[in-house]
């Protein structure tokens, strides 16, 4: 099966260095939310701008919608790690200036009209003709946000949108994305460092080794419901388990995955239907289980991890 | 209450102001020793051998003469008596005619110098060559080929007001942030519109930046360029009044060239004002 989006075998090289990766494959359907977590440098940020067509792959290639991707598009709007505002252009500016990008022939009005539909989406009704230095960081994320929104891409591809941001203000914003994507049906690739996160926000979580020669160790099927909201998300008896999984992926198996049994084609897909956390965190064991394909995670819970593969 | 830093400031500016102007007064009030001589000496001589005068004028005497120039600015009796603001005028015409046409021609080949590295790697070397090279030295070839004192002099300015704006707009348009050319890209802007709604913009502080050097500079050359190829202008008003010996006039004409240079950076300081961004 194909997905909306297809990453198939893609490598960057830089030079004559080890790959970074050099054999990744990743299927995405449309109106997903995907979280890829891994550490930094092993190449997050070189995936999705190889995603946004801002960087080529050294081999393979990565199909959007049917098509294989040549340079950027304005099909995939990008959030950027910074906010990568205008600064010389106000708010309404910034949102215009995609605007135009996308509606080449639209009249001036309109395109302010469409612009402070985005704006106001996300909040910032007031705000239009401020510039980029008079907001705060959240502010300008939001901007950022609208300014991706306004081009009504198929796709979202975020760069660690929220990771300069103070808790509050994060978890404001994460709730406008969240509620934008499940209203619009968005599809989402979004990077970042934060399980929580990872956990309140995806559908899917692809969790990716170190580097040199990262590769995607597994993706991890969000058992929360859809309906999940921020203030009790973390009270769901599947929370732990999930947060578990992958807290002891980055901080013990990132390291340690051997690629030995791995087929790149075809990552694991995990779901922990654990109804309670696990007596103990999931550690070698469950590793070992994983890899071997016996499908279990720890001894609590031996028949009711769900492992399939994706083909 | 403290005053503000500001008026504290103008206080001590207008204190050195007096200081300065009294102790000139004092150093030229004319306490030199009269010497003998014969009457048809002492008429060779001047004022300054026969009478304890000093040769330089105080300040009330170049106070007088800027009174009376500031009260007719323009007359013209003739090519070696025009009014001073005849002359600043027509220096700052030639001024603003070569340095113009440097900008005009300076900002597009250094925004092609910054965009593209085989560009800025060719022509490197030539201006590495031609930008110590001192205006001046381009006047006598000037005067040849192009048989005009008043062009040779534009020419000048040209040619010394290109550089610093050349080699501004290039390192302007080549440092903008890659993140700001993603976001042109990831919007599939074309190669025009990006080259001024974001390439323009982002360099625009640096590019002003080299232009108000510019001036400032056309503006240091175009006393010395005059002073050389004569006729009019501010600096052949200098040069002019120096051998007339009038260093009264001397002193004016500095302190007007010096009035008028400031005006012009104000305005290019203004106008760098404008196009730059807060970030
Ligand atoms: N221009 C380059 N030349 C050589 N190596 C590079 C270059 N750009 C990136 N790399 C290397 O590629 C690797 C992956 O970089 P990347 O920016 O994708 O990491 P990341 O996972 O996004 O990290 P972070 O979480 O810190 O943002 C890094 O180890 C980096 O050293
Ligand atoms: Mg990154």
């Amino acid at each position: 099966m194909t997905g909306f989006i297809s990453i198939e075998g893609i490598a960057r090289r830089y030079g004559t260095n080890a790959p970074i990766f050099d054999d990744l494959w990743l299927s995405m359907n449309q109106g997903e939310f995907v979280c890829v977590i891994g550490h930094s440098g092993c190449g997050k940020t070189t995936v999705l701008n190889i995603l946004a067509g801002l960087d080529e792959p050294s081999s393979g290639t990565v199909i959007v919608d049917g098509k294989a991707i040549e340079g950027p598009s304005l099909d995939r709007a990008v959030i950027f790690q910074g906010h990568s505002l205008l600064p010389w252009r106000t708010v309404m500016g910034n949102v215009a200036y995609a605007v135009t990008s996308r509606h080449r022939a639209w009249k001036s009005a309109q395109v302010t009209a469409h612009a402070q539909r985005f704006i106001d989406r996300v909040g910032l009704t007031g705000s239009e003709h401020k510039r980029p230095a008079e907001l705060s960081g959240g502010m300008k994320q939001r901007v950022g946000i609208a300014r991706a929104l306004s081009i009504e891409p198929k796709i979202m591809v975020m760069d660690e949108p929220f990771s300069a941001l103070d808790a509050l203000t994060r978890g404001t914003l994460q709730d406008e994305v969240r509620r934008i994507c499940t209203d619009t049906g968005q599809t989402v690739f979004m990077i970042t460092h934060d399980v929580d996160e990872a956990i309140y926000l995806a559908d899917k979580i692809v969790l990716m080794t170190n580097g040199p020669g990262a590769v995607l160790a597994e993706i991890v099927d969000n058992p929360l419901p859809r309906d999940r909201v921020r203030t009790g998300f973390h009270k769901h008896p599947l929370y732990y388990g999930v947060r578990n999984h992958i807290v002891d992926f980055l901080v013990t198996r990132s390291r340690t995955f051997s690629r030995d049994n791995h087929d790149p084609r075809n990552v694991p897909h995990v779901r922990l239907p654990l109804p309670f956390p696990p007596p103990h965190s999931p550690s070698k064991t469950g590793v070992d289980a994983l890899s071997s394909g016996e499908g279990r995670v720890g001894e609590a819970a031996p028949t009711e991890l769900k492992k399939e593969t994706l083909t | 209450m403290i005053p503000s830093l500001n008026l504290r400031a103008a206080i001590v500016s207008i204190a050195l102001f007096v200081a300065f102007i009294l102790a000139w007064h004092l150093a030229t009030r004319g306490t030199a020793t009269v010497q003998q001589m014969s009457p048809e000496y002492a008429k060779l001589m001047g004022l300054s051998a026969t009478q304890g005068k000093s040769a330089m004028p105080g300040p009330l005497d170049v106070g007088a003469k800027l009174w009376e120039h500031l009260r007719n600015p323009f007359y013209d009796n003739g090519p070696n008596d025009k009014g001073i603001g005849i002359q600043i005028a027509y220096s700052v015409g030639r001024v603003m005619i070569g340095y113009g046409l440097a900008v005009l021609v300076a900002v597009p080949i250094g925004f092609l110098i910054g965009m593209s590295p085989l560009m800025n790697r060719a022509l490197d070397p030539y201006i590495q060559i031609l930008k110590p090279i001192s205006p001046l030295a381009w006047m006598p070839l000037a005067l040849y080929t192009i048989k005009d004192s008043g062009l040779s002099a534009i020419f000048v300015i040209f040619i010394c007001s290109l550089w610093p704006t050349m080699i501004n707009t290039s390192f302007g348009v080549s440092q903008v942030r890659k993140e700001w050319l993603n976001v042109a890209k990831t919007l599939e802007v074309g190669t025009f519109r990006r080259a001024f709604t974001i390439i323009l913009p982002a360099a625009a502080p640096t590019i002003m930046t080299g232009v108000r050097v510019s001036g400032g500079i056309a503006w240091l050359v175009i006393v010395a360029a005059e002073m050389l190829v004569g006729g009019t202008g501010i600096g052949y008003f200098v040069w002019n009044e120096w051998n007339n010996l009038s260093i009264t006039n001397v002193i004016v004409a500095i302190a007007a060239i010096g009035a008028v240079g400031m005006v012009l950076d104000l305005i290019l300081a203004r106008l760098t004002k404008l196009v730059t961004f807060p970030e």
